[in-house]
């Protein structure tokens, strides 16, 4: 079957009700707030270790979030704090444990690189490139066994793209036409080596195609074409025909992580891609363009301010994890 | 209102930087993102970007000054329309906040943490389990498997071959007739990724048995054993739970060469997360594989392909179990204790059979549970004997003996008579010659050598 259209854009007919842009925009505005903020913190050293800030990408997991349903399963990669947002896990939790508090998710036993929401379906955040792919499969697995009808959303770098692993899942969720939506996020970087250096396969959108796996590339920037590609990927797959592949062809402004040089790129590139491509700003566009007045940015921008705000007061505050900490959820039942 | 721009910290050691060059100058507007300094760190040249918008009002610290600490403010930064001397209130000491001022939670001399005092394993009582019938260990995992799928649905086996094929090893023969293709699931040859998708599903609420045709397999897929399986409770604060069963046949079988012929108890027994069960005897192996399963954690069940074939008497109560991290005396004695697990359960048997000839009389522990060690029963016993013997057939370095004798040298330092021993496999890969094979791999006579030697002979 392969791709079934290498159309980057959205297709003909209704983009996004007002409703669904508005949300669209809070949530990418919240995502992006949320990360500048983990950025400043990470700065002052509150937040130690690894952080993979999402900036640049936020139109994927807002258009994915639009199409998803209660019930649906996700699972991503380190760079995690936008998949987590639009989970919708709390602000605050996110934030406490990028600070390493006990109001974190994990009670500050997991960092930015390891949240999970029972709550809300969301599986972490894994620090082990492409082993999300695996994992996520398996929550397929589970749907198809317990036919709960659930589509499990499984996001992954064009870095991990070559992982030997990612193909050993495609061909099982194939070979058992299992409830999968795999999400390529290409942002062309992966840490330091650019797409060009490290896949000979030029179109990634067309990767699953030896099992049979139907796929579309999409413009990653522009937020309702994400949703309508997801929204008919996630159909394909809850009707019961098995996985899909998007690749969404998007970017991110900042380093891999905080300690990256940004040596591989020139500045000139972010800035274009800041200029002419930002998720955001297209989207305010649009949403100009349909009559939404800038009193509606301005309270966005305020409660979404006022949110992350909060989130950070919170994650400086909340006391670090007991230490008796160190010896709980090792194992269940002790 | 004014607020100071901070000496950022840009990599996860940075204490201390040098302020390169200003990119934006006093009274520039500046938004998110934009670059407005460059700092040098020990690694790297960075960008420094702003986080919020306004002007920059003040310059603190002049391009070129070296050693600037983290958290230093470097900068004003004003609101639109604000004056430069709105500055003037500001704290511009250095701020709370960075690693290395943040109060921590630890006093400054603290004695290494110490584990909570495990529950002690003597409540763990078998109760008389009545009536037994001979099988063989193959019969007595088959029947361990479809028991537990009949008590819970949520219970599947997947792997290569175990279905249609009905086991590499026999194994899993008549699972497919009874429960059927959904759950008894034939694996292609993808160890890393049916392993990755077993532990996802087990995650999400049901509860996977993964069969490796063999546990040297278990390599191709042992980062999702390790990270993905074992650590994820811990590293999601306890909301996750991983219950999932990785069995197969483990150490050497007949002369399949070194790739095919290695013991992984040590491997998995180093790995916090995990339970580690080895069976010799068919009522091992169909209690601690029931076990496993019931068990809401992450087990690796350590089966042996030699042992597969052979009969021993086994509970045929419907309830029949075992608990995990209990060991049981096989024989008693009173003049040196002999700790093993699997195959050189009976090894170490026949040892006590040739130490008794002589005169000595062994005690032999079958450790069945290798995480959590069964340490108490370990003690007691070597407080009794005052002398003990790890038998393995796995190799020397940090193996399970390594283990068992600190074990002893920690607890009952006072109660030995000779320093410990351990009998292993040679430290070197399994050859296939047989003559090889069979000098390479602890035999009774090599556990009779290392006790004598206990005795002073």
């Amino acid at each position: 079957m392969g791709s079934m259209t290498d159309a980057p854009n959205r297709q003909n007919g209704p983009a996004l009700s007002r409703e669904e842009m508005e949300r669209a925009y809070r949530e990418m505005l919240l995502v992006r707030r949320f990360e500048e903020k983990a950025g400043q913190l990470y700065g002052m050293g509150l937040i130690g270790g690894f952080c993979h800030l999402y900036i640049g990408q936020e139109a994927v997991v807002a258009g994915i979030g639009l199409a998803m349903k209660k019930g649906d399963r996700s699972i991503t990669s380190y760079r995690d704090h936008g998949q987590m947002l639009v989970a919708g896990m709390t602000a605050r939790g996110v934030m406490a444990e990028l600070t390493g508090r006990s109001g974190g998710y994990s009670h500050g036993k997991g960092g930015s690189m390891h949240m999970f929401s029972k709550e809300q379906e969301f599986y972490g955040g894994h620090g082990i490139v492409g082993a999300q792919v695996a994992i996520g499969t398996g929550l397929a697995l589970t749907s198809a066994y317990k036919k709960d009808g659930a589509v499990s959303i499984v996001y992954f770098g064009e870095g991990a793209s070559n992982q030997g692993q990612v193909y050993e899942s495609f061909n099982l969720a194939a070979l058992h036409k299992l409830p999968c939506l795999y999400v390529i996020e290409n942002n062309r970087y992966g840490m330091g080596t650019s797409i060009e250096r490290s896949s000979a396969s030029k179109d990634l959108s067309k990767n699953a195609a030896p099992w049979g796996i139907p796929s579309r590339k999409v413009d990653g920037m522009d937020v309702a074409a994400v949703y309508q590609a997801a929204k008919e990927a996630m159909e394909h797959c809850r009707s019961g025909k098995g996985p899909f592949l998007l690749e969404m062809e998007t970017y991110r402004y900042r380093g891999h992580s905080m300690s990256d040089p940004a040596k591989y790129r020139q500045r000139s590139e972010v800035d274009e891609m800041r200029r002419t491509r930002d998720p955001i700003e297209t989207l305010k566009a649009e949403m100009i363009k349909h009559g939404i007045d800038e009193a509606f940015f301005k309270a966005v921008e305020q409660d979404v301010k006022a949110t992350v705000k909060d989130a950070a007061e919170f994650a400086e505050t909340s006391p670090e994890p007991d230490a008796s900490e160190l010896w709980t959820d090792v194992l269940v039942g002790e | 209102m004014a607020s100071p721009i901070l000496m950022p910290a840009l990599s996860p050691t940075m204490e201390e930087g040098t302020l390169a060059r200003w990119v934006k100058k006093e009274g520039d507007v500046v938004k998110p993102g934009e670059v407005i300094a460059e700092i040098e760190t020990d690694k790297a040249t960075m960008e420094m970007e702003a986080v919020e918008e306004g002007v920059l009002g003040r310059i603190l610290v002049t391009e070129g000054t070296d050693h600037v600490a983290v958290n230093t403010p470097i900068a004003v930064l004003l609101e639109e329309g604000e004056d430069a001397s709105a500055a003037d209130g500001l704290d511009l000491g250095p701020k709370a906040g960075s690693a290395s001022k943040v109060e921590k939670n630890v006093p400054a001399q603290t004695p290494a943490p110490q584990a909570p005092a495990s529950t002690s394993t003597t409540d763990l009582v078998e109760p008389e389990w009545g009536e037994t019938a001979e099988i063989t260990v193959r019969e007595a995992l088959r029947d361990a498997m479809a028991a537990e799928m009949r008590r819970d649905e949520d219970v599947f086996l997947l792997g290569e071959e175990v279905a249609q094929y009905q086991g590499a090893y026999k194994v899993s023969q008549g699972l497919l007739d009874e429960f059927g293709a959904k759950r008894v699931m034939d694996m292609p040859i993808t160890e890393h990724g049916f392993t990755g998708m077993a532990v996802g599903a087990a995650l999400s609420g049901v509860k996977p048995i993964v069969e490796f045709m063999t546990m040297n397999f278990s390599l191709q897929a042992v980062d999702h054993i390790i990270n993905s399986a074992a650590k994820t409770r811990y590293m999601s604060g306890g909301q996750m739970s991983c219950p999932i069963v990785f069995r197969g046949p483990n150490g050497a079988a007949a002369r399949v060469g070194a790739q095919h012929s290695q013991c992984f108890g040590s491997w998995y027994a180093h790995i916090p997360g995990l339970k580690v069960v080895a069976p010799w005897s068919a009522a091992d192996a169909k209690g601690l594989l029931r076990a496993a399963i019931r068990d809401p954690n992450p087990v690796v069940v350590l089966e042996n392909e030699i042992m597969y074939g052979k009969k021993f008497p086994c509970p045929v109560d419907e309830d029949f179990i075992l608990p995990i991290g209990k060991a049981k005396i096989e024989r008693e004695g009173k003049d040196v204790t002999l700790v093993a697990f699997s195959i050189m359960v009976g090894v170490a048997l026949e040892a006590a059979e040739l130490l008794a000839e002589q005169g000595i009389e062994a005690e032999v522990i079958n450790l069945r549970t290798l995480r959590p060690l069964d340490t108490e029963t370990i003690i007691k016993s070597v407080k009794k004997t005052n002398r003990i013997v790890s038998v393995e057939e796995g190799w020397p370095v940090a193996g399970i003996g390594s283990e068992i004798c600190t074990v002893a040298v920690e607890q009952a330092f006072d109660w030995l008579d000779a320093p410990p021993a351990r009998v292993c496999g040679l430290d070197i890969p399994l050859p296939y010659a047989a003559n090889l094979e069979k000098l390479a791999l602890p035999k009774p006579e090599w556990i009779v050598e290392a006790v004598r030697k206990q005795f002073g002979d």
